[in-house]
């Protein structure tokens, strides 16, 4: 029954590939909807069946078939589900459904066969997802991890005719491909370490070995493991491709770079838990790239003018979150925030998406303001997301967010507690800044020019916001609105005791995680309750800020901005960090290919050869000569010079 | 170890210092006055007109590489034929089986006009 | 008959027969055929082949040694065959339409492929130096002419000629070391070898007879520095000829590489395993950093295959069983790949188009989606990305390699292929992504559908379930060395 889960968005996939451009947008879509649907009703009724299950034996497993037998080494294509990859298949069916509806609507202008183009990759990224969460183990992971880069690459370059897509494509891929390597080396070892590439034979054997104090072959492996994740999940060092990925439709950064692909790093770690919390150095590395990186991206996100990208400097921020989570131990707090954070940011990446559509492609903020009256839905839909990535309490996000900082406190980091805090600060400033900028304030001067010269491709026309702006299509609202109710209500699933809560979210997932080492932390209603008081009053200070820079005092953020024109600059230009990624790497190695390998030896030799003498002289026999006086020998020499260089070695030896 | 070696350096040794000896020696020795006739290749006392670098028609090298190819055929057959007595019927069969092959190929050139001059 | 030969040999060498009376049979069939009929001749060629793989049927689990110790007909052999007899079989296949469109005629063409396939075969059963000699200049010499084979381009003779120079100086390197080997040892049959150089001090020419073994097996399989040749050749040589150059010829050279250094050199195995670890690790970066640049694809195609050489050595350095299955493994999953790819090329080679240029994939998707995917499914499966073939065969190279506690080859290995998808994407890039560059549709024949359909097939079928492959190479691997006495395996 597991193998249906994936299996129907790879048949929606194989059927839209094949016949979508024939049959209409109308079939497409509902092939694609149906398939995601489909897939989500067998997702609900296999939970059903895990959570029917005594909570000790709760994971259901199907061997598809044997994989690879040689030797003495078995792994079979399995899949597993256990409460925690029962949480994601939800997410990913769930909230991937609502993005295929909102899509029908979004992507309709596109033609026949890139509709249906773009309904296929859909698909196949929510098969290969789906493979990546329900993997028993590490070769089935790889497999899904591979997958939705894939098909991440395919969506985000989707409007190819766009020089900016492509490159942010293919910059997604390599930046990730840095990550799989290290993700796979890290699998490699774990194989070599443990004889099995199998998590469930993995983490008895690692629950076994005591916690590693010195720097040793687990934390190797983890820190491995952990680079793979911080490509996926778009860490420090290798975040950068994730801002650029907006440069694809609106609903695929809401899937796959918002709610599900962007998490699996986080899903990988909390797969892993056992493994990693024997690796205590790791799981430090881990708690610091983390909140370093949501303080980071938090940051940028204060400045930046396209609505898409500052939600994914936000994506970013709040992926550091999790991982700051992982890090500290808090595995069920992390997983808790993975989930509610699919809600609201795929709320709000949809609403920017509302947006976007109404204004005719328009993405920047600057040109935005006043649209509460002419998108009421889209802005009232949005505030709920805002409010709820802010941390109000009672949302989704507050629950979720006030676990991880409780849990980081509470096991001794202040010091990442208080960076975390601060980022929270920043989280209700920047998004507050997007809210009052795009929603409140006056419309710039002539509208219908508004989006002059910053057309996607796909919303060429301008005809529909010249006149009069109004809300997205039922399609797409109805989804705002589902999603709008699911970050409300998502997180009383995981209220604390503190409310008188059992944090059923947190029990539910524990089996997940048993054999992990954790350090239990006295449950202590009255620290939980002055910490969230803290954290409520830091989130409504920093929508404050918001409304008094933002909206109420616009000419305060520019005078403050040039207060520090350093700081800005440095924020506007994202820490330099590509452009020092290009001057020490990307520039060094296109020397040596281009201006060593290519230049000196390629085409000086080689070509000069082929080029010089064929175009100019016919005959065989002059060319011949001139080859021999040239190229051939010094091929020969190239032998040659090898064979005296190994010899050399031994003689020097 | 080395030691049967021995005579074939001293041999190799010789064989080039006689050959330096000569060409340096003579060298030190002669007179240089070079005129255009005596820069000449010496080619039996008949003048060099052309280039000595010249075409050839491609079929010389095709009936030469055949005649190479029979060639060999032949000289496999020499030493098959020495010791046929001890070969018999297996001999005999082997040597066609060659041959056959041979024939093949030969009737392969033929078709394709390797045999044909112009 | 004469003493040391038995009936039984003849049959033991079946195949090899089958090919051998097939190739004649093609080159009789050329004559008589009418000269505007000379395409059937494609078929007597897949014939031939065809007749050769049933006639192996029989040697499943043979593991005998032929006339006195020339040739081994065992599994490892058999593996290998068959991936010969394959790829030969594409090759024919995809060589009809673009003999077809050059306006060549077919003549000696598919006699030669059949001869070269004959000669990989007996170099991969080749237990005595002799033998893989014999095997490896069959196979070398029509491979020179068939580089050279489009008469009227440049660019094909100057690939002939080169090749033919430099691989007669690299034979004359690989002779010198051969010939200290059988002075060292007293004999030319490698298992006798092993034995008699088992126990024995290491020996100053031997070390010799290795480097230079080395460096003549190394110019075959490309390996960097003995590797310049291959793009120049890769780039003139008529397509299909560059596809089996690229598969079969150095699939062949693998198989004598195992069969010299594993059957007749263990015991300097300390020696040569460093050698190859070097070689593997300059190989795989130089082929990947010089590939990053290339704007042709077939030259591009060139530097993957010296770097995919790197990666296939990792599996002969570990030397384990493990190891050498994934060499195995990776061959055969290499073979498809790689052909596809180069049957893409094909495709898109016009009259006027060369086709291979990387601008000549512009658009591919729009116009040919099946040829572009297939494309797409080859260059993620040559940059091992699952959940395609290339993944399995990679993922057991490494895992070989850190199992045999080479963790740096490892290592190595995997940047280099996530350094190699940058160039393969490069690609995909062109397909999908940019503005048509040409016009028209590329031409589509049933048998270049045919050649697609497979190796997307086997790169999808052997990724998603590589488990039957891997147990035949897992069986391979383990009958080399001779009958009942353990192998050389570490």
């Amino acid at each position: 029954m597991l193998l249906l889960i994936p299996l129907l968005p790879l048949l929606g996939f194989l059927v839209n590939a094949s016949f979508g451009r024939r049959v209409g947008k109308a079939a497409a879509a509902a092939i694609a909807c149906g398939a995601m649907a489909g897939s989500f009703a067998v997702s609900l009724l296999a939970v059903w069946r895990l959570v029917v299950l005594p909570p000790a034996s709760r994971a259901i497993v199907d061997q598809v078939f044997t994989w690879i037998s040689s030797g003495d080494f078995t792994a079979g294509f399995a899949l597993r589900l256990d409460p925690l990859s029962a949480v994601m298949i939800l997410v990913v069916t769930g909230i991937g459904s609502l993005i295929h509806v909102y899509s029908t609507a979004y992507m309709h202008e596109e033609s026949d066969a890139e509709y249906a183009r773009y309904f296929s990759y859909l698909n196949l990224f929510a098969a290969f997802m789906l493979v990546l969460v329900l993997g028993a183990n590490f070769l089935v992971m790889f497999v899904g991890w591979e997958g939705v880069g894939l098909c991440s690459y395919l969506l985000i370059g989707f409007w190819y005719q766009k020089q900016s897509a492509s490159d942010a494509g293919k910059k997604a891929f390599i930046v990730n491909r840095i990550g799989d390597a290290g993700f796979l080396l890290g699998v490699l070892l774990a194989f070599k370490t443990f004889g099995t590439v199998d998590f469930q034979e993995i983490a008895p054997i690692a629950a076994a070995i005591r916690p590693e104090t010195a720097f040793g072959t687990v934390s190797l492996i983890t820190l491995l493991l952990f680079v793979g994740a911080a490509g996926k999940s778009a860490q420090i060092p290798l975040y950068i491709w994730l801002p650029d990925a907006m440069e694809g439709p609106t609903p695929v950064s809401a899937l796959i770079h918002a709610a599900t692909m962007v998490t699996a790093g986080v899903y990988m770690i909390g797969r892993n838990a056992v493994l990693f919390s024997h690796a205590p150095q790791t799981l430090a590395i881990v708690a610091a790239i983390g909140v370093a990186t949501a303080l980071m991206a938090g940051t940028i996100g204060l400045v930046q003018n396209d609505i898409k990208r500052v939600l994914a400097y936000s994506t970013v921020s709040q992926l550091g979150y999790m991982f700051l989570a992982m890090g500290v131990g808090a595995y069920s707090a992390g997983i808790f925030h993975l989930y509610t954070h699919a809600f609201f940011k795929a709320l709000l990446f949809l609403g920017s998406g509302a947006v976007i559509h109404a204004m005719g492609g328009e993405q920047d903020l600057r040109r935005m303001g006043g649209l509460k009256n002419d998108l009421p839905i889209t802005y009232r839909t949005f505030l709920v997301g805002a409010l709820a990535i802010a941390g109000v309490p009672g949302l989704a996000g507050f629950f979720s967010k006030d676990e991880i900082l409780f849990d980081t406190y509470a096991r001794g980091h202040t010091l990442l507690w208080a960076v975390g805090m601060l980022t929270s600060l920043l989280t209700a400033i920047y998004m507050f800044r997007l809210v009052f900028l795009a929603f409140h304030g006056d419309p710039p001067a002539p509208r219908a020019t508004a989006g002059a010269g910053h057309v996607a491709p796909s919303h060429a026309a301008p005809s529909h916001h010249a006149a009069h702006l109004h809300d997205a299509p039922p399609a797409m609202t109805w989804v705002l609105i589902a999603l709008a109710a699911g970050s409300v209500l998502a997180g009383y699933v995981g209220v604390p005791p503190v409310f008188a809560g059992s944090n059923w979210f947190g029990r539910f997932l524990e089996p997940s995680f048993s054999g992990a080492v954790v350090h239990e932390i006295p449950e202590s209603p009255s620290l939980e309750g002055t910490l969230m008081v803290v954290s409520t009053f830091v989130a409504m200070s920093g929508i404050g800020i918001g409304m008094y820079f933002f909206k109420n005092h616009p000419r305060a953020a520019d005078a403050v901005a040039e207060r520090f024109p350093g700081v800005r600059n440095l924020l506007l230009n994202k820490y330099y960090v590509d452009e020092m990624y290009d001057a020490s790497i990307v520039q060094p190695i296109r020397i040596v290919s281009e201006d060593v390998l290519w230049k000196a030896v390629d085409v000086r030799v080689i070509d000069g050869a082929v080029n010089g003498v064929g175009e100019t002289v016919g005959s065989l026999s002059e060319r011949l000569r001139r080859m021999q006086s040239g190229s051939v020998r010094t091929y020969a020499a190239s032998v040659f010079l090898g064979v005296v260089l190994i010899l050399g070695y031994y003689l020097w030896r | 170890m080395l030691s049967p070696y021995i005579p074939i350096a001293i041999f190799v040794v010789v064989a080039t210092g006689f050959a330096l000896f000569t060409l340096v020696f003579s060298g030190l020795l002669h007179p240089e006055k070079y005129n255009k006739v005596k820069l000449e290749p010496y080619e039996c006392g008949i003048e060099p007109l052309t280039d000595a670098r010249d075409r050839y028609s491609i079929r010389y090298y095709l009936v030469a590489m055949l005649f190479v190819i029979f060639d060999v055929e032949t000289v496999f057959m020499f030493p098959w034929a020495v010791i046929f007595d001890k070969l018999l019927l297996f001999g005999l069969i082997e040597m066609l089986v060659f041959i056959f092959i041979l024939v093949v190929g030969y009737y392969y050139a033929w078709q394709k006009g390797a045999l044909e001059w112009v | 008959m004469p003493p040391g030969i038995s009936a039984s040999d003849f049959y033991n060498i079946l195949p090899e027969l089958v090919l051998t009376s097939g190739a004649l049979v093609v080159l009789i069939v050329d004559v008589l055929l009418p000269k505007e009929r000379r395409g059937a001749l494609a078929w007597v060629t897949l014939l031939a082949i065809g007749a050769t793989l049933a006639s192996l049927v029989p040697f499943r689990s043979t593991h005998v040694e032929v006339a006195q110790g020339l040739l081994a007909v065992d599994q490892f052999a058999l593996f290998f065959k068959v991936v010969f007899l394959v790829a030969a079989a594409i090759t024919v296949l995809m060589s009809v339409r673009y003999l077809e469109i050059e306006g060549a005629s077919p003549g000696e063409y598919y006699f030669l492929i059949l001869c070269a396939t004959l000669g990989m075969m007996i170099m991969a059963g080749g237990i005595d130096l002799i033998t893989i000699f014999i095997g490896l200049e069959t196979m070398a010499v029509s491979f020179y002419i068939l580089a050279g084979f489009i008469k009227p381009s440049h660019r094909s003779n100057e690939a002939a000629v080169k090749y033919f120079l430099l691989g007669a100086f690299s034979l004359g390197i690989l002779l010198y070391g051969m010939s200290l080997m059988y002075g060292l040892s007293g004999t030319t049959n490698l298992r006798v070898m092993a034995a008699a150089f088992a126990g024995q001090e290491t020996d100053a020419r031997l070390v010799l007879a290795v480097i230079l073994v080395v460096a003549g097996v190394g110019f075959k399989i490309a390996a960097v520095p003995f590797h310049m040749w291959a793009p120049d050749v890769y780039e003139g040589a008529p397509t299909p000829i560059t596809a089996f150059l690229s598969v079969g010829s150095k699939a062949a050279s693998f198989a004598m590489l195992i069969r010299i250094f594993l059957e007749g050199l263990p015991s300097m195995g300390h020696d040569w395993r460093l050698l190859f670890e070097a070689l593997a690790i300059i190989t795989m970066t130089v082929g990947n950093i010089a590939a990053l640049t290339q704007s042709n694809v077939k030259r591009m195609l060139a530097y993957s295959s010296i770097a995919h050489a790197g990666y296939v050595l990792i599996g002969i350095v570990a030397g384990t069983s493990r190891g050498i299955t994934a060499t195995l493994v990776y061959l055969f999953i290499y073979a498809f790949m790689q052909l596809g790819a180069f049957a893409v090329i094909v495709g898109l080679r016009r009259a006027d188009v060369a086709g291979e240029e990387l601008k000549d994939f512009g658009g591919l998707h729009a116009r040919n989606p099946f040829a572009a995917f297939a494309m797409l499914l080859f260059m993620l499966s040559l940059g091992g990305i699952p959940p395609t073939a290339g993944f399995m065969g990679k993922f057991w190279l490494f895992s070989a390699a850190i199992d045999a506690h080479y963790n740096w080859l490892a290592v190595i290995g995997v940047l280099n292929s996530a350094v190699s998808l940058y160039y393969y994407v490069r690609i995909v890039v062109f397909m999908y992504v940019k503005k048509e560059a040409l016009g028209s549709e590329p031409a589509t024949s049933p048998t270049l559908a045919v050649v697609l359909g497979v190796a997307v097939a086997a790169t999808l079928v052997l990724g998603v379930y590589p488990r039957l492959l891997f147990e035949l190479a897992d069986a391979s691997a383990r009958t080399l060395g001779a009958a009942g006495v353990t192998t050389s395996l570490r």
